[in-house]
């Protein structure tokens, strides 16, 4: 399955997204194209390999295993995200929201796991929806709206949780730690939300308005399409999302730390979807890309630390990945003009 | 002072000031110009006429430093030049007046004036100064605008005027003015075309492209014909008749064009049953005042009057983009909610909104997206879009409309001007509209396409559509509508039969009670057709 | 002679009408955060003995004037129509290399920071300018760039270095001029130097140029590219200026430093009336958005039953209520 962009088209209508041949286009713009489409996958593929011969012990389950539950969050988040950049904004409240989200599960779980974590969703559902109403309904750009409340909400989610609180209810241990079948609950649900969230924005009437907001806002406005609703439906999904990853990662950890949880996610999950392909200027929505994309800058950290380099070279290679990745994005915008 | 002065040398008036010499530039293998001979005098007003695809702006980027021929060369006052950026060009003495204003809104119009040049004191801006001068150039002009004023307060004519204010303090030899009137008011016009006269009699050279043929025997010296890239003919404007100019930009035989008239649009139609379209005392704040309009279904109904009479405001108000203060709008006897623009969509109103760019495309989505961007929900079952019926949907409409694109699924962007109108045109028929309002339907767009759109409103009204069709052209609005309704200041002047109208009684009702005014609209002598 | 074509008569009254709402509207849009400011100054000198006491107020302004330096940075950024999410990792660099630096003495001590400070600024407009990459994402880079660096020069962050007991580089943030600290006379310069170089000189004039409309700069053959770079520059030049100051101030190079300052930074413009969009703006705006940052925190420590987490809550709330305020007025100033 090549990645798909919800400006993709209908399948079977040409050779589907991706593969040589099928446009007619000059050789050098096709190429870059193609790298801008395929090169996180490439990539992903090649420092895979390149792990498989020369890191010991690479290939055991138990650290593909510890990989993918490490980088499940942050697919989560990324996907809602990528959903935000789609419309042409961005959620820097995501981190503070998985705090928040985290540190309502202890004062909760009273009322059972169940209980506990539908509060914590709740908690994510209304941060994403006073995000989506300030910027789909008052129009506050979205970077300072989300801004704003990445601030106020990591503040509450203090308030509520004070300190460090350990979680010692079964259900919850069991939902970070357990497993059906050898995949752990934690990289199974990602991989529920990833095709929810994948079919949603290939299929679905609001995956395509979606696109279309980003595309051209005014356009989609006078097209009759719901541009609010889209907007703040996107902005809560991208609190629920957040929210989950947060409740899944106190859950594995056993502990609720709502200072530090979540910290700097909003960044790590949008370099995930940037360098997955998505443009930052809306209009296109890239799925497979995004998880792609987490899963390069977890396997890059990973590799580091296999090899004993330290965090600080690890941030510095993660510097540069970012940039030419986006400057490979940015070679086909050139193509493309002249 | 500034170091305009002395780059290049005088230039006698009616000698060649800019010229190119054979020049080509292609794009990825395609040719945009081939071997372009253009001469431009000094004291003289030269306009630059093609179809769109001709290859004018692409001689113009050559000629102001955006482009680099691959051959030819280009002299600027008999020496030959290579501009390799704007700033280039500009430094030269060659200065551009574009379609939307290039300047900085949020900054005075002194500011703007002199930005990058500014008069200082002690290394820094002297800003007394700086508005002195600004002063004195405006009243040099004839200009009356506050020079301290924002520039984005400023009406876009006025916007316009500062851009030209612009020119004149560089001390521009050259001044390329791409499309400047085609947002202005008929007096913006005018002075605009007061101080493009006044530059020509101080020896500057200027380029004026328009899509409004009117002007160009109004204010041109020299005409020069683009088509296919090539050069096709240079003579003194007031030889060539409108009909002449027409058939050598299409490449057609001058009778073909006498016998097509100068629109597509066939004869009048008939009006039967119950209206289509009522509107009553259409108010909105500051620019329309209790407007009534009626269209009965198979009828074009036109809508005229200068720039601010409210002519896009009436139709965006029954779209539901602009909020009314009050007034009624039903469509086939139902009320329509108005201020919602899904009420009116779903009432069976539909919008070809006057900004391609802005309010139309999505560039990035497929043609195929763009047509189905309307009617999604419609195409879907439980939010779950269905491809075989929007597959069927554009197939339809690709074939009615013959759009012109590599697939549907090529980029809207990628397509031209009048394949992307026709997109827009499929997008709202795909609603099954009862009432199509058409803003500048054919604005901006080359004559074959015009020429389709104009036959397409005549064929959809034939189909019983309602149609409002506004138009800044006098012979679409009179071929093309069977009744003229002319706004004014946001009430409606007059309505006119258009059945025995000419366009020259369709410009008197326009100027309404400014005939009195020297100054007032577009004048007569180029309706040739 | 007059370009205008409505009839003066039956316009002027409510475009009139309409010109004075929309200067209200911008008035408050460029002065809401100061009277915000001067209400809870007002409110917190009545309702806290201590509020208002020289001590506190002083401390107040040095706390600000950390933030400050970051802030007018960013406040050019911005106005150019982009964002600077790298200053609060380039300020912890500056500290952390500050501090290192005055082992080997106080002019090493401001050299070195600045130097490495700007290189970091000097890629980042490069890569923003020449090469056309979105700011956001190049100053991400560069925000992980410069906070790897960090780590790198301090062990993985174990290591704090002292800055030496007796360097003369501890009077830059804690000495005084007749009572005024030095980092308050600092910022005062320095805002006054940026308000200036603004408003009169053809750097401040391409800045304004490119936020409001780049297209129109480039046309105008302003040198748009050299211009965004210089922002870079000034703007990592800046931050790790406010990171030496730190450095001077704590006597240390604190290595934790930083984090999430780029948004309290990006939070006291927006405060400060500067539209995201760029192309408006006031640097003194800017100062007074730091300011009321700075209160409110300073508010808040003074009622001694609230949680310091509120400080975040407050300013949070603030922030969103500004710039919904500002939303609307915008609407009301374009209709």
């Amino acid at each position: 399955m090549s990645d798909s962009t919800a400006t993709a088209t209908a399948p079977g209508s040409t050779g589907s997204t991706g593969g040589p041949g099928g446009s007619g286009r000059s050789g050098t713009r096709f190429d870059v194209d193609w790298v801008r489409r395929n090169g996180v996958f490439v990539a992903l593929g090649v420092l895979l390999l390149a792990n498989v011969f020369l890191t010991d012990n690479f290939v055991s389950t138990g650290t593909l295993r510890l990989q993918l539950v490490q980088v499940a969050p942050v697919v989560i988040v990324a996907l809602g995200m990528a959903l935000v950049i789609g419309t042409e904004g961005i959620d820097l409240s995501v981190g503070a929201v998985m705090a928040l989200a985290a540190a309502l599960i202890p004062l909760y779980v009273g009322y059972g796991s169940v209980g506990a974590i539908v509060v914590g969703l709740v908690g994510g559902v209304v941060v994403g929806l006073l995000a989506g109403v300030l910027v789909g309904v008052v129009g506050v750009q979205p970077i300072v709206a989300t801004l704003g409340l990445m601030v106020a909400v990591r503040g509450v989610a203090n308030l509520f949780g004070g300190e460090i609180k350990s979680i010692r209810e079964p259900g919850l241990v069991s939902l970070g730690t357990g497993d059906v079948a050898g995949v752990p609950y934690v990289v199974l649900i990602a991989a529920v939300v990833s095709l929810v969230v994948w079919l949603v924005v290939r299929r679905s009437t609001y995956g395509r308005q979606l696109v279309a907001i980003g595309g051209n806002k005014l356009a989609a406005q006078l097209a009759g399409l719901p541009v609010r609703r889209v907007l703040v439906t996107t902005y809560v999904v991208s609190g629920l999302l957040a929210a989950m990853a947060g409740i899944l990662l106190a859950a594995r950890s056993q502990a609720s730390d709502p200072t530090k949880l979540g910290q700097l996610m909003e960044l790590s999950a949008i370099t995930a979807v940037v360098i997955g392909g998505t443009p930052l200027s809306g209009g296109q929505v890239r799925i497979l890309g995004t998880i792609a994309g987490a899963l390069l800058m977890q396997l890059i950290t990973a590799t580091l630390i296999f090899h004993d380099i330290p965090d600080s070279t690890a941030q510095i290679v993660q510097a540069v990945i970012v940039i030419a990745a986006v400057y490979v994005q940015l070679g086909r915008g050139k193509a493309r003009r002249s | 002072m500034t170091p305009q002065h002395t780059t290049a040398a005088a230039v006698a008036v009616g000698d060649p000031v800019l010229q190119t010499v054979g020049v080509t530039k292609s794009f990825s293998g395609v040719r945009a110009l081939e071997g372009v001979d253009f001469e431009l005098r000094a004291g003289e007003i030269h306009t630059l006429v093609g179809e769109n695809g001709a290859g004018k702006s692409t001689l113009i980027k050559v000629l102001t430093g955006v482009y680099t021929p691959d051959g030819g060369e280009v002299r600027y006052a008999g020496e030959t030049v290579h501009f390799r950026r704007p700033a280039d060009a500009q430094h030269a003495g060659i200065s551009t007046i574009y379609q939307e204003v290039n300047l900085v809104p949020l900054l005075s119009v002194a500011r703007n004036i002199f930005l990058g040049r500014e008069p200082r004191r002690f290394g820094l801006i002297d800003v007394g100064a700086m508005n002195k001068r600004a002063r004195e150039l405006m009243a040099e002009l004839g200009i009356d605008i506050d020079v301290t004023a924002e520039l984005g307060r400023l009406g876009l004519g006025s916007q316009q005027m500062v851009a030209l204010a612009r020119a004149m303090s560089v001390d521009s030899r050259v001044v390329i003015m791409d499309e400047p009137t085609s947002s202005l008011e008929s007096a913006e016009v005018e002075t605009l075309f007061r101080v493009a006269r006044g530059l020509r009699d101080r020896g500057v050279g200027l380029v004026f492209v328009s899509h409004r043929l009117d002007e160009l025997w109004e204010l041109c010296d020299r005409v020069t014909i683009l088509r296919d890239g090539q050069w096709v003919h240079t003579g003194p404007m007031a030889q060539t008749t409108r009909l002449e100019l027409v058939s050598k930009m299409l490449g057609r035989d001058v009778d073909e064009v006498r016998a097509g008239g100068a629109t597509e649009f066939g004869a009048s139609h008939r009006q039967s049953g119950e209206p289509a379209l009522v509107v009553s005392g259409l108010d909105v704040a500051n620019r329309l005042h209790g407007v009534d309009l009626t269209v009965h279904p198979g009828e074009v109904v036109g809508l005229a009057g200068l720039l601010g009479s409210g002519r896009s405001e009436t139709v965006k108000a029954v779209y539901g983009a602009l909020k009314a203060r009050s007034g009624e709008v039903s469509v086939a006897g139902r009320k329509v909610r108005t201020g919602s623009v899904r009420g009116a969509l779903a009432s069976g109103v539909a919008l070809l909104s006057e900004d391609r760019k802005a309010e139309g495309i999505v560039p990035d989505l497929s043609v195929r997206d763009n047509i189905a961007l309307a009617v999604l929900p419609r195409m879907s079952r439980a939010g779950v879009v269905s491809e075989a019926r929007i597959d069927a949907l554009v197939d339809t409409f690709m074939k009615r409309l013959r759009i012109k694109a590599s697939s549907p699924d090529q980029k809207v962007r990628e397509l031209s001007g009048g394949n992307q109108q026709k997109v827009l045109i499929a997008r709202w028929l795909a609603t099954e509209p009862t009432v199509f309002l058409l803003d500048e339907p054919t604005r901006g767009i080359d004559v074959g396409a015009k020429a389709e759109v104009q036959a397409l409103i005549d064929e959809l009204a034939e189909q019983g559509l309602a149609v409002v069709l506004i138009s800044s052209e006098m012979d679409e609005l009179v071929e093309g509508a069977d009744r003229i309704v002319v706004l004014h200041d946001g009430h409606v002047q007059a309505e006119l039969d258009s059945t025995d109208l000419s366009s020259s009684e369709l410009l008197a009702a326009l100027a309404g009670d400014r005939a009195a005014d020297p100054q007032a609209p577009i004048e007569t002598e180029g309706q040739h057709a | 002679m007059s370009t205008t074509t409505a009839d003066p008569a039956t316009s002027n009254a409510p475009e009139a009408a309409l010109a004075n709402r929309a200067r209200f509207a911008s008035l408050v849009q460029r002065q809401g955060a100061l009277a915000i400011f001067v209400v809870v100054v007002a409110v917190a000198s009545v309702s806290f003995d201590t509020f208002a006491s020289r001590g506190n107020l002083t401390g107040i302004a040095v706390q600000a004037s950390f933030l400050a330096m970051l802030a007018l940075g960013m406040t050019f950024v911005i106005m150019t129509g982009g964002i600077d999410l790298s200053v609060g990792s380039v300020f912890a660099l500056g500290g952390v290399l500050a501090a290192w630096g005055s082992q080997h003495g106080t002019l090493v001590a401001f050299v070195l920071p600045l130097a490495v400070c700007g290189a970091i600024g000097l890629v980042q407009g490069l890569v923003i300018a020449r090469g056309g990459l979105p700011p956001f994402i190049v100053t991400l880079a560069g925000l992980l760039f410069a906070r790897g660096l960090l780590l790198l020069l301090s062990d993985e962050g174990a290591t704090t270095y002292k800055v030496p007991r007796g360097s003369s580089f501890r009077e830059l943030a804690q000495g005084e001029l007749l009572g005024v600290p030095y980092p308050v006379i600092l910022v005062v310069v320095f805002f006054a130097i940026g308000a200036l170089v603004l408003h009169r000189t053809s750097y401040g004039a391409s800045v304004l140029a490119i936020g409001g409309q780049e297209d129109a700069a480039d046309l105008m053959g302003l040198p748009v590219q050299r211009t965004k770079v210089l922002t870079y520059v000034a703007s990592a030049l800046l931050a790790g200026f406010g990171g030496v100051m730190i450095a001077s101030y704590t006597s240390s190079g604190v290595t934790i430093l930083g984090v999430g300052t780029e948004l309290e930074a990006i939070a006291a413009v927006v405060l400060g009336g500067t539209l995201l969009t760029g192309g408006a703006g006031t640097v003194l705006g800017t100062l007074v958005g730091v300011l009321l940052l700075q209160v409110i925190k300073n508010v808040i420590n003074q009622v001694g039953s609230l949680d310091s987490d509120w400080q975040s809550v407050v300013s949070g709330t603030i922030l969103l209520l500004v710039v919904t305020l500002q939303r609307f007025l915008t609407r009301v100033e374009r209709r």
